[in-house]
């Protein structure tokens, strides 16, 4: 029965594996490609190291066993939006069937702050929200 | 066929050519950015491949060397990507 266990789980993280290699290697674009990284890549190994864990079914391996996935799946987003956020800086243009690009003009290009539509109100606000001592 | 001759024979060779997959990527990829998101998911391949091994070899200390390198992998794209923003940002 748990065979049968580990040789599920451990199939499907391999396929997971498989299709995150084949995304990186055939998607057309910068951000496409750190999409299919996170996600597909997130989940087949996590399903890899419990695979490990049913097999071992002792306390020490599972506790590492759960560390590693939550340690990936903390990092894992967080990586992807920093080298994403750098990609649009450098100036990597979107695939071309990409339909809209939110972000477009709204980044200051020289000092990298994102400005929103009504930044001055919010200033003003902010200053207004501060109690006077 | 029992556990240790799927992983030996069907799990480790689909890692491995994922791994292929992945490295034709990093030598073709057009800009730093693609290179740095492939070895991401090489060193992430790696972890793969190391709890797959450690079940081969029943040995499950080899787990403890997936939490290094999950570490290495997260430090690595976050220096990347920091040092990459800053040299544009100083041109």
């Amino acid at each position: 029965m748990i065979d049968i266990l580990i040789c599920i789980t451990s199939g499907l993280g391999a396929l997971f594996v498989l299709l995150a290699a084949v995304g990186t290697l055939r998607m057309p674009d910068q951000y496409l490609r750190i999409s299919v990284n996170t996600k597909a890549a997130t989940l087949g190994v996590g399903l890899l190291l419990v695979s490990a864990a049913l097999f071992f079914l002792e306390i020490s391996v599972f506790t590492r066993v759960v560390t590693v996935i939550i340690f990936i799946l903390i990092t894992a987003p967080v990586g992807a939006h920093l080298i994403g956020r750098t990609s649009y800086f450098i100036g990597n243009e979107l695939w071309g069937d990409s339909v809209i690009d939110d972000l477009k003009g709204k980044y200051n290009k020289s000092t990298h702050e994102l400005k929103g539509e009504d930044k001055e109100n919010e200033s003003e606000n902010e200053k207004d929200s501060i109690p006077k001592t | 066929m029992n556990v240790h001759d799927f992983l030996y024979y069907i799990i480790l060779p689909i890692l491995s050519i994922s791994s292929l997959l992945v490295f034709v990527r990093f030598f073709k990829g057009p800009s730093i950015v693609d290179r740095v998101v492939a070895l991401d998911l090489l060193i992430t391949i790696g972890i793969g491949i190391i709890a797959i091994y450690s079940v081969i070899s029943d040995k499950p200390t080899f787990l403890d060397i997936s939490l290094v390198l999950a570490l290495i992998a997260f430090l690595g794209t976050v220096a990347f990507a920091y040092y990459l923003e800053k040299r544009n940002k100083n041109d």
